[in-house]
């Protein structure tokens, strides 16, 4: 018993250290950074101010902070539109298989995403895999502009988060009761209707974890945009890493950090209030 | 209106080449009650999904209301299923629940509040209308189901093992509830259980189902008193079975060897001499007696007494008899026998009234 009590005792408070000392301390760091002053002799310096906030309202920030949501709803929405059918099938295979293609989901974690990036370059450049194959084919003449357009930066970014949509998607949908679409059937919906009324609000969890999952990554793999992009299409990301490590004004790299994680808070708190309100309706629309 | 709601003929369904039903010909009348009884596995619920329109079969018609179903989808049949697990949707209200269907046909808005309040009152859960299924006791989500389905008024109500996740109490007011709704509504119940007792209490008819075949068709008290064969006779009750040799037949009169001793007993089926038969006795026909209670034991067993189990309104015996053969004996509390009282290894004396017994031919 007492042996037990000390164990318990040990690993929850290493967990609450770690969690304590990387998460929680140095996130009031960066909070705290936010309010201060970078300049090019030191790092941060008294005073205190709001500057850095101020700054981030100036229109060059906002038409980047948009563009960055613009992108990442774009990349999210492809990502759901590709990971739903893929999730549906995944959770109603036989085990046998099932294991196999989550397996090949993983595959391309044990290689970094930067590599992988490049090699997506290799894929769609003028003179890449994809228009040789498509020129070769006859399907068209000219090669495809893609390398440097923001539909290279959506492929790259949709490429590299789709896992993020579709394991907690297809940890949501395996676990719907089969039972509840014939329930649906056997009480005269079609499956299109039993797909709106049934299936999809019941998914409805996964489809926001997943969202949660590619939303905020979207908004900051810095490295996406700068190979795919060109460097023409600046993200958040890229905001932030530029501010740390060219512009040497860490204190607003900070406060841009603090405003994105406020801004993704405020759209769970949405979220969690609107399917408060929606609990007791589901009629037909 | 055609002469059956629901007609099955000649069907057959095979999964991967194996064989879950076999030649199944089943014609169910406008407002009955009937069961589909069997061990797991005897194809029971494959009927009911396949009239729910989840299965197809592999060969044969099926009609529903005189109108070959075979190529209507589920959403197309008019039949409606109470699920096992229940199927309530867990994100609607219990109203919502029960209007799903409703709203699924178009149908006004006014005229759903008016049936979905209609149906929730039958089933005494109308001041549940805004709970969530997860709010609910089993047996309260047990009658939303129904609920949901009787709401659309359906031609046939399918019920699968409705009640086999309820305890025991609960089992036995629900299938009351069941009757009685059953009767009110006068919609066709078909209702799949394991439970024979289940099956024997609610049922107008009951089809008892082993592997696939339907081997007996008959209300409760026919397939409980007549089996029509072996298998129906052991899974509905208890039964203990003397197989023994035809040793003669004449006058409607039959003569075997039961324990060693020549007996007659009537049989309008003739039986040649040779026939292998088995007499069958539920456990309630039998009567034991004292050594001191009898004189005459001309039709009697000896037997010694092995087991005494108390279970309130009976007391059951196991009673070994010379042969070795163990009998089960069912002895009811009355007026003449109120004390009941055995103890193991008391010597006895077993009887049951000529005409009790039941005599199958063995098919094996």
């Amino acid at each position: 018993m007492k042996r037990n009590n000390t164990f318990k005792l040990v690993t929850i408070s290493a967990i609450w250290l770690w969690l304590g000392f990387f998460v929680l301390l140095s996130f009031c760091m960066i909070i705290v950074a936010s309010f201060l002053t970078s300049n090019n002799d030191t790092v941060f310096a008294l005073p205190l101010t709001l500057h850095n906030y101020i700054q981030t309202f100036s229109p060059i920030y906002l038409k980047i902070f948009l563009k960055s949501f613009y992108l990442a709803i774009l990349c999210v929405i492809f990502c759901l539109i590709l990971a739903y059918p893929f999730a549906s099938i995944l959770a109603k295979l036989n085990p046998k298989y099932k294991d196999f293609l989550l397996l090949l989901l993983m595959i391309p974690f044990w290689t970094s995403s930067l590599i992988r990036s490049y090699a997506i370059i290799a894929i769609i450049k003028t003179k890449g895999i994809l228009n040789t194959v498509l020129i070769g084919l006859g399907i068209i003449h000219h090669p495809l502009q893609l390398l440097f357009t923001n539909t290279a930066v959506i492929i790259g970014l949709v490429y590299n988060l789709l896992p993020f949509m579709i394991l907690p998607l297809y940890a949501n949908i395996e676990k719907l009761d089969p039972k509840l679409v014939e329930a649906a059937r056997d009480l005269g919906a079609n499956w299109l209707t039993t797909f709106r009324r049934v299936t999809l609000p019941l998914s409805m969890p996964g489809i926001i974890s997943g969202t949660i999952l590619v939303m905020l990554p979207a908004m900051t793999l810095f490295y996406i945009p700068d190979l795919l992009g060109g460097a023409k299409s600046l993200l958040i990301g890229n905001l932030i890493e530029y501010q740390f490590f060219i512009g040497h004004n860490w204190a607003q790299g900070c406060a841009v950090s603090i405003l994105l994680t406020l801004v993704m808070g405020l759209m769970l708190f949405v979220y969690w209030r609107s399917s408060e309100g929606r609990q007791d309706q589901g009629a037909f629309k | 209106m055609a002469d059956y709601v629901i007609e099955l003929k000649n069907i057959c369904k095979r999964f991967h080449e194996q064989r879950v039903l076999n030649n199944i010909n089943l014609q169910i009348k406008h407002g009955e009650f009937l069961t589909l009884l069997g061990p797991s596995g005897c194809g029971k619920t494959t009927i009911l999904r396949m009239i729910s329109g989840f299965e197809e079969q592999s060969e044969g018609e099926l009609y529903i209301d005189g109108q070959d179903a075979t190529d209507l989808k589920a959403d197309e049949r008019n039949v409606h299923t109470v699920f096992q697990s229940y199927a309530l949707f867990p994100h609607m209200t219990v109203f919502e629940n029960v209007a799903f269907g409703l709203r699924c046909k178009k149908i006004a808005e006014a005229e759903i509040q008016e049936r979905v309040i209609e149906a929730l009152n039958i089933v005494k859960l109308a001041d549940f209308a805004k709970r969530k299924p997860a709010q609910l006791s089993g047996g309260q989500q047990q009658r939303v189901a129904i609920a949901r389905a009787i709401v659309n008024r359906p031609l046939v109500l399918l019920l699968d093992e409705p009640l086999s996740s309820l305890d025991y109490r609960l089992r036995k007011s629900m299938q009351l509830e069941l009757k009685q709704l059953q009767r009110k509504l006068g919609i066709t119940f078909i209702f799949v259980t394991h439970d024979q007792e289940e099956a024997l209490s609610m049922s107008d008819r009951v089809v008892v189902l082993h592997d696939g075949e339907i081997q007996q068709i008959g209300t409760p008290r026919q397939v409980y008193e007549k089996p029509s064969n072996l298998v129906v006779a052991q899974f509905i009750g208890e039964v203990n079975i003397f197989p023994t040799t035809v040793l003669g037949y004449e006058n409607n009169q039959i003569t075997v060897k039961i324990e060693g001793e020549k007996h007659q007993y009537k049989s309008t089926k003739p039986y040649a001499t040779n026939d292998k038969v088995n007499i069958l006795l539920r456990p309630e026909d039998i009567r034991v007696y004292d050594t001191k209670e009898v004189r005459d034991t001309t039709e009697m067993f000896a037997g010694v007494v092995e087991e005494v189990i108390y279970k309130g309104t009976t007391v059951d015996l196991m009673v070994r008899l010379d042969s070795g053969k163990v009998l089960r004996a069912m002895e009811f509390f009355d007026e003449d026998d109120d004390s009941l009282v055995y103890t193991l290894g008391e010597k006895v004396w077993v009887h049951w009234i000529a005409g009790w017994e039941v005599i199958l031919p063995n098919e094996a």
